[in-house]
């Protein structure tokens, strides 16, 4: 509730004004900074508890994108011959699959975050902001973990990392915008409409096929490259290829257009969380 | 461990200010959520009824709320439910929004609306210390400044490191107070956590809170428990249905609430009967010591006493009684029928083997009736205050309305069937 302003008084004391919803866009970034301990022990409760509660724990992290690297790797590799920048298909497809899981993890998470969260936000005040925000933020150890794993396969495989590589963090980030972007967006829907999370499966599903997951964009003919650059996780899984197996040619207009995508996805979803934030409290 | 804050501010400026706050819920928006389904079928019948264009219908919780509240000053809240206390405190510790008016705060605010928020039964104590510190909105660096602190108040040293599902529910609640006790707001919103727990807990915050009144800090508390209020606030604002009704010195708002209430303003369509008849005097739990007359402490057999005063005899009696929890649900209700009574003083009393019921505030009714004409009905006052030892679940929202000691046990389906079969 951003429209609450601070501003220190003569006494040093923090002054707060409590009023009716005023303006369409007030990101309150000072109120969010002050927040950032809490959004860290959100996102440290997050970790502890996924793999406190899973038996098997980290290796989970890099179980799931490796067996569906296998999958891919047969039905799309070698039963459908898909094109794969002649690289081996593990690494084609475990390279995209290192965003994507990521980026799927944190749609799904932040989808039902506030709702989950729903005694929290029913009885005590913090940005609501900071729920989205640290479901995106958790997954970065899963992410992290299955990394590693990367690293280990371009061993086996005797691929060497390029200085290309320095460019996964924008990649990354680029990535980390779009589910926040998308989650804050699910997040509010979902606490309003409680079957959104039924529709987030789907979605998360289609998306996936409408990015070069499982096949290169160069499949995809070049009069409707643009459109598909609108889809800001293509120049994202793009990115990644590029970047660390280093085939492809860096694909720099698809990371414009996605740029551009993207911040439009994250200002319009944090206008329209804060339009539903205020009245979440009341509906949750 | 309440640091003493500069008393450069006089008294006089106000610290809390709040003006024309109005809280406005659509009817049905109000703690329900919708599914898309809904939507469309709204769609399809808004354009079924194009012309019957039904404006929605609105509900103020809260309108025209306007007071100050001094530095240091320590406020009671009190109504009936329903009446917009908690929406008042959910307006000051921004949890919504209002739809008209203003409030202006100086100095941090904290607000305690509930015992154990942020816990999760999975972490350990340590980490849920942490959680619901940060939650409540302490620096990570001050709760581990205060960590010893918070655990030797608990009571709860020895089980640090084991998860909280493993805590019995006056352990969390011992730490979830704990924690919320050592918050260092200049301004706290308290709404009727104390009612919970057993009465030494119970005890042991209010003990707390007086020290946290004394150290100069701005605090606004709703309870239901007119002897809480009585203890800790020397002022009281008395909220009913949305509007501010008195505001003023304990004392006269007490008195004035007490008084409405006992004149069956509390009762909805129920007045009580002309008072030249009979009349309820007082009530009290049998056996209970003189200054704990109506805190219910065992859940073993208790009486429960009501005094009335008939002016003339009755033939064809009927004495009802009735027992309401905070949201005025019916606990359980009973009729003692044909009494014949001389006229003076009576007590009646009814004898429980146990009342099992979840702690909280609860209030009884009785009334006295004579061939189906009502001689008095009474809304007791003061409420009853069940503190016996919590037996619940750990999850607040598997808690239950009854609170019973149940064991558990378990063995091996053999033994059982072993053990059946020597019976046969």
């Amino acid at each position: 509730m951003a429209a609450a302003s601070h501003a220190p008084t003569v006494d040093g004391l923090p002054v707060l004004r409590i009023t009716p919803r005023e303006g369409w866009f007030a990101l309150d970034y000072h109120e969010l900074w002050e927040y950032h301990e809490l959004i860290y022990f959100f996102v440290w409760r997050d970790i502890k508890i996924r793999y406190k509660q899973t038996a098997i724990g980290a290796v989970w992290a890099v179980l799931q994108p490796f067996l569906t690297m296998l999958l891919f790797s047969i039905v799309f590799g070698r039963l459908a011959h898909i094109p794969s920048q002649g690289l081996p298909y593990p690494i084609f497809y475990y390279s995209a699959l290192l965003p994507w899981m990521y980026f799927a993890a944190a749609l799904q998470n932040s989808t039902t975050t506030i709702v989950e969260n729903q005694r929290l936000v029913t009885k005590v005040y913090f940005p609501r902001l900071a729920l989205p925000l640290s479901s995106v933020l958790s997954g970065l150890v899963d992410f992290g973990i299955s990394f590693l794993m990367f690293i280990a396969m371009m061993f086996y495989y005797r691929i060497h990392l390029g200085w290309a590589m320095l460019m996964v963090p924008v990649f990354l980030l680029l990535a980390i915008l779009t589910a926040l972007g998308v989650g804050l967006w699910l997040s509010a829907l979902n606490a309003i409409y409680r079957d959104v999370r039924y529709v987030v499966p789907f979605l998360v599903q289609f998306w996936m096929f409408a990015s070069p997951v499982a096949y290169p964009s160069s499949l995809v003919p070049a009069k409707w490259q643009w459109l598909y650059g609108l889809n800001p996780m293509a120049g994202v899984i793009e990115g990644f290829r590029w970047s660390l197996a280093g085939r492809s040619r860096p694909p720099g207009r698809l990371i414009v257009v996605s740029s551009a995508v993207v911040l439009a996805i994250l200002l319009s979803g944090v206008a329209y969380f804060q339009k539903m934030e205020t009245t979440i409290a009341d509906v949750v | 461990m309440w640091c003493e804050i500069d008393a450069v501010q006089t008294m006089s400026e106000p610290v809390i200010q709040v003006e024309g706050l109005g809280k406005r819920y659509r009817v049905g928006e109000r703690e329900r959520y919708l599914a898309l389904r809904d939507l469309l079928t709204r769609a399809f019948t808004s354009l079924l009824k194009r012309n019957g264009k039904r404006s929605p219908d609105f509900l103020w919780a809260l309108r025209e709320v306007s007071f100050d509240v001094a530095q240091g000053e320590v406020v009671g809240l009190i109504g009936r439910n329903g009446a917009g206390k908690s929406t008042l405190l959910k307006l000051l510790a921004r949890i919504t929004r209002p739809t008209e008016g203003w409030a202006e705060i100086h100095g941090r605010v904290g607000s305690l609306l509930e015992v154990g928020t942020g816990f999760h039964p999975e972490l350990t104590g340590r980490e849920n210390v942490y959680l619901s510190g940060a939650i409540l909105g302490m620096k990570k660096q001050e709760i581990s400044r205060k960590f010893d602190e918070i655990v030797s108040f608990a009571e709860v040293e020895r089980f640090l490191d084991t998860p909280l599902k493993h805590y019995s529910s006056g352990m969390q609640m011992r730490l979830a107070f704990a924690v919320a006790a050592h918050l260092e707001p200049e301004i706290l919103l308290v709404d009727e956590v104390l009612a919970v727990g057993d009465l030494q807990f119970q005890k042991k915050c209010m003990g707390k809170m007086g020290d946290v009144a004394k150290t100069g800090r701005t605090i606004i508390f709703v309870s239901h428990q007119m002897n809480q209020i009585r203890r800790l606030c020397p002022r009281v604002v008395w909220i009913d249905a949305g509007a501010i009704r008195m505001d003023g010195a304990a004392h006269d708002v007490l008195a004035g609430y007490e008084s409405a209430m006992f004149a069956g303003d509390g009762a909805k369509g129920l007045q009580r009967g002309a008072a030249t008849k009979a009349r309820f005097l007082r009530w009290e739990i049998a056996g209970s010591r003189p200054d704990q007359l109506h805190v219910l402490s065992t859940t073993g057999p208790v009486t429960v006493n009501f005094w009335v005063e008939l002016a003339q005899p009755t033939r064809n009696g009927d004495h009802g009684v009735a027992l309401f929890n905070a949201e005025r649900q019916l606990m359980w209700a009973h009729a003692a029928q044909n009494l014949g009574l001389n006229p003076g003083v009576h007590v009646f009393s009814h004898s429980f083997p146990t009342l099992p019921l979840r702690p909280g505030a609860y209030q009884w009714q009785v009334s006295l009736w004579d061939n189906s004409e009502m001689l008095d009905l009474w809304d007791c006052l003061p409420e009853m205050n069940i503190a016996t030892e919590v037996h619940q679940h750990y999850m607040d929202q598997w808690n239950g309305v009854l609170n019973i000691p149940a064991k558990f046990s378990h063995q091996h389906g053999e033994e059982v069937a072993i053990e059946r079969a020597s019976h046969i």
